[in-house]
């Protein structure tokens, strides 16, 4: 039992979080809020400019040797598999926040038990060799998360991958999306966590060893063993994590070792930081208090801890960077809120983070996400929305819809996902393509695209029009097929995962007693709208190919579409998230996890849109789908409110994955002065969450920026170019062409 | 005043923006009616000229605007631009006297055109006039030979116009747009500084670069562009001009 009052914990208030792990109840009995305004900021100090040149040097030498700068070939990653690295061996004093996921910045880990086949693909990718012993271990020896999957897996499952009707499994990579509370690291040190989890050890189950109980205390031992790793890790940096931190820059720094555990462990598609903002406010105010540093040393302790996260780097497949392009990891860091009491969450460091991104220049990592509510300090908005229209690597979240389900300490852990800090763990799913589900109603199960009989061998429409209630009745039945298979495949591989690749570092930072939700998701949103609503409202004729299988559409007369604020499509919105969902929640989901749905696709609209045919609402076979919940390239006509008011519509607790939606705006378009555009960026933010919609990225610049940077990625000024793409930013000049060309297709908001 | 409303007449609509950010204060629902009598070289609306458009009554047009309050809350409301609104003052009257109502601000987006052309005229426009919180007036050129050239009519009117909400203390923004060559001549921008300067109710005096983006517009419609070769109007340019209108 810790002692409770220890110095590290001296000045702090609070009972309750001295007696259990509770780190909300830490917040919220000692946070500060701020109401006031950014000028009490300081710029970078000398260090924080002469690190992040290093840093800019070596991103520039990465993207000249074609995406990667170094990787491991020899070792495996691991807490302690390698000596302290640093950004700059020489500067390393200047360096006040320290740890490397191996010896060398941007060097990338080799991480096989998600998959040896994918990690030695990712090195022979970039020209490096692995080493040849690896091999015959992980294929003779030891069984990969891959591999367990690929042993189970069914034809069907393996039939709706090959056909791309789902797409993105975590059947070749990390599943990510687990936060662990990386503050609980600082608020107690490892030795108590330790403590904490032998007790939760010792009561495990009654000494009935049911598989429930038996799996549980072997992940609880992986824990233990992890947090007494995470020790050693620290060690190697001279640090002594056992106890708590006594100060800010201990605190900045045990919560960093934290996460550098998670991302030296394991490959998630998503790893995310969480919601550390507040809760570092507390340390930094009370050393300021205390005088024992400055505003200006509090500014650089925040600006190494957030260059740390712009580096995280992972070995990924050809495949992977397709679906994920420009090599994010969601490093996703959020910032603001509003209690559970009322009081906004927004502290002074909640600037500092936003901060970042002019002392160091926009970056897509961590990806900055504002928890928003129109209820936030004027102060803060204003600031938020001038980072925003400045640097375009800002997402907003609406903290009004979330906080109902999951309180006021939920982090986000992929792109726009709400989970419950240190209390949840998510079991990631990528998504189904229903605008391939609606073909296959369509043809009877068989795909346009590859001709074979995927889905069940229904009766095929054979009318020369498609009629509105034959399409849904078939639709319906097809999407009953296709949910089924989809959550059973889900279940599987979550399995192995669990099996072969467990997240101890991570998990041993979240309660042994974890919520668990089963994370679905939609791809093709728009394209299956407004292809029902043309069905629906104009005439859909059918054009076959000598097999009799429907390959195009002559949509004739006009219809609604999503995007304009128009019932007669939103309503069929609303409709098909609703079904979605119902038939998903139907099954059994892997450890009797929640299941929820999202409607966001990352960069991967590109990709679903190739392996995709041509679609009654006009959309053409290979052309990307819209990404995420946004309405369709071209079918927004009445400007960007209606579009958003259509999003609008949505229910989240239908979506409680998410609902992610990008949008464009031309800075001329948004106001005369920048004050203006400041103030009207946020009446649009009060107004589009004030209707109940989740998520919005807000880009700021003309559509001649982008062509000039995809013609010109050599010009200084876009070598950190960044832009929010559906779920996270990007630097513009690390997306495939393709995915340029998409980014400049899509409507961009600028009415002259 | 307002028993004698038809809300249920009919306007002739050409596009609806529900995100206008720069014609009004704050965060705007721009309806762009159709019809227009003018014919600017530069105009970044042709298709509104044939009149075809789509019909919405006064109330059910305000009914689709409404779903756009929670975007005005601190600054924002109806904006009518055209085509030329005061092409359609009973509908427009009918619009905002729904929108006052609720307390919406309203602006006309206008080129001043039509203004005084009857007795029966004006007695519409004060009516209009006393439902509308601004008038966003186009004076396309002070020069009235530049500007007969420039949109086919005489800019006496125009001038009137301003002259007239100036003297019932009606809120105004006078705008030019500077096309090089053709209206950024320093002495018409001086004497449209000096003209300005005789307005009492002049909010803001705005510069709007001549930009490209209509040429599509004109081509899909198959009318010859007459400014083809015409450049846009440099920031140095712009912010001369700026400075002159705005000098003190």
């Amino acid at each position: 039992m810790i002692k409770e009052n220890i110095e590290a914990w001296d000045g702090f208030e609070g009972r309750i979080w001295k007696k259990e792990i509770n780190v909300r109840d830490f917040i919220q009995k000692n946070y500060r809020p701020y109401d006031g305004d950014e000028s009490f900021l300081e710029g970078p100090t000398e260090a924080t400019d002469k690190l992040w040149g290093i840093v800019q040097k070596l991103q520039k030498e990465e993207r000249a040797k074609g995406g990667v700068l170094d990787m491991e070939t020899k070792v495996v990653s691991g807490l302690t598999a390698y000596g302290a690295g640093y950004i700059s061996e020489e500067d390393k004093d200047l360096e006040k926040i320290v740890g490397l996921q191996t010896d060398k910045p941007l060097k990338r880990a080799f991480m096989p038990f998600g998959g040896i086949k994918m990690a030695e693909q990712a090195c022979e990718a970039y020209g490096y060799t692995p080493d040849p012993e690896l091999h015959k271990i992980f294929n003779e020896y030891v069984t990969t998360h891959n591999q367990g999957v690929f042993d189970a897996y069914t034809p069907e499952m393996k039939s709706v991958r090959h056909n791309k009707i789902i797409t993105g499994l975590p059947d070749t990579y990390g599943r990510g999306r687990i936060v662990g509370d990386y503050r609980r690291v600082a608020l107690y040190g490892i030795d108590y966590l330790i403590e904490q989890k032998k007790k939760d050890f010792n009561n495990t189950g009654d000494g009935t060893m049911t598989e429930d109980v038996i799996r549980l205390r072997e992940e609880i031992s992986k824990q233990i063993k992890a947090l007494n790793g995470m020790k050693e890790m620290a060690k190697i940096y001279g640090y002594d994590i056992s106890q708590p931190a006594k100060n800010a820059h201990e605190a900045v720094q045990w919560l960093y070792f934290g996460y550098l555990a998670a991302i030296k462990t394991q490959n998630g598609a998503a790893m995310s930081v969480g919601r550390v903002s507040t809760f570092l406010d507390i340390y930094i105010q009370r050393d300021l208090d205390k005088g024992i540093i400055t505003e200006k040393e509090a500014q650089e302790l925040i600006d190494h801890l957030v260059m740390k996260f712009r580096i995280v780097k992972f070995a990924r497949i050809t495949s992977y960077n397709q679906l994920f392009s420009g090599d994010p990891v969601w490093a996703t860091l959020e910032v603001a809120g509003i209690g559970v009491d009322g009081r906004s969450m927004v502290t002074k460091n909640d600037f500092r983070f936003l901060h970042t991104l002019e002392n160091m220049g926009p970056s897509p990592e961590p990806n900055m996400t504002v928890l928003y509510s129109s209820a936030l300090p004027d102060n803060f908005k204003k600031y938020a929305s001038k980072i925003s229209i400045n640097t375009s690597s800002v997402q907003y979240e609406n903290d009004d819809v979330m906080k109902p389900y999951w309180g006021d300490d939920y982090s986000i852990c992929c792109c726009v996902s709400a989970t419950q800090t240190g209390k949840e763990m998510q079991f990631f799913g990528a998504r189904a393509n229903l605008a391939k589900c609606l073909l296959y109603a369509i043809n009877g199960g068989v795909d346009a695209k590859t001709h074979e009989q995927c889905g069940p061998m229904m009766r095929p429409i054979t009318s020369e029009y498609l009629d509105y209630y034959e399409v849904m009745d078939k639709f319906d039945k097809m999407m009953d097929w296709l949910a089924s298979t989809y959550v059973n495949a889900l279940n599987l591989i979550h399995y192995m995962h669990d099996k072969y690749f467990y997240e101890a570092a991570e998990m041993a930072l979240i309660d042994t007693d974890v919520r668990r939700t089963f994370a679905t998701g939609i791809a093709g949103f728009s394209h299956v709208v407004d292809s029902l609503s043309a069905i629906k409202y104009a005439k859909v004729k059918t054009i076959r190919d000598a097999d009799g299988n429907v390959i195009h559409f002559k949509t004739e007369g006009d219809f609604p579409r999503y995007g304009n604020d128009d019932d007669r499509a939103d309503d069929i919105a609303v409709w098909l998230l609703g079904t979605f969902l119902d038939k998903i929640k139907k099954h059994h989901t892997y450890r009797n996890s929640e299941p929820t749905t999202s409607i966001l696709t990352i960069t991967s609209n590109v990709v679903y849109g190739k392996a995709t045919a041509d679609l009654p609402d006009g959309r053409l076979a290979g052309e990307p789908l819209a990404p995420g919940a946004n309405p369709s390239y071209g079918a927004e006509k009445n400007g960007l409110l209606a579009s958003l008011n259509s999003v609008a519509k949505l229910p989240y607790h239908w979506a409680l994955d998410g609902i992610s939606n990008t949008q464009t705006i031309n800075p001329e378009a948004l106001g005369h002065t920048p004050q203006e555009r400041i103030d009207n960026l946020v009446q649009v933010m009060d107004g589009y969450f004030d209707k109940g919609a989740h998520h919005l990225n807000v880009n700021v610049f003309g559509t001649e920026k982008l062509i000039d940077a995809m013609e010109h990625p050599e010009k200084e000024e876009y070598a950190n170019f960044t832009i929010r793409v559906s779920g996270y930013a990007v630097k513009f000049i690390d997306l495939t062409r393709e995915q340029q060309l998409d980014v400049i297709s899509r409507t961009c908001h600028a009415t002259l | 005043m307002n028993e004698n409303i038809d809300f249920d007449i009919t306007g002739n609509v050409s596009k609806l923006e529900s995100f206008g950010l720069v014609d009004g204060p704050g965060v705007r629902f721009v309806v762009f009616l159709s019809g227009c009598n003018m014919r600017c070289k530069f105009c970044h609306n042709p298709e509104t000229w044939s009149g075809k458009g789509e019909q919405w009554t006064a109330k059910k047009l305000f009914e689709h605007i409404r779903r756009y309050k929670d975007y005005w809350k601190k600054n924002g409301g109806i904006t009518v631009s055209g085509g030329e609104p005061l092409l359609q003052m009973p509908f427009v009257k009918a619009l905002f006297t729904l929108a006052k109502k609720e307390n919406i601000h309203t602006a006309i987006d206008t080129s001043g055109q039509p203004f005084g052309s009857s007795a029966d005229w004006m007695s519409e426009f004060e009516q209009l006039a006393e439902v509308t919180d601004l008038f966003i007036l186009d004076i396309k050129d002070m020069n009235p030979e530049g500007h007969k050239a420039l949109t086919g009519f005489d800019n006496a009117n125009i001038v009137e116009m301003a002259r007239w909400l100036s003297d019932h203390g009606k809120k105004m923004w006078i705008r030019h747009v500077l096309v090089p060559g053709i209206t950024d001549r320093e002495e018409d921008l001086i004497a449209l500084h000096d003209f300005i300067s005789t307005l009492k109710t002049v909010e803001r005096a705005e510069i709007l670069p001549y930009h490209t983006f209509a040429i599509p517009k004109w081509e899909e419609l198959g009318i010859e562009y007459p400014l083809k070769d015409v450049p846009v109007p440099t920031e140095d340019e712009i912010k001369r001009a700026e400075d002159i209108i705005n000098k003190k």
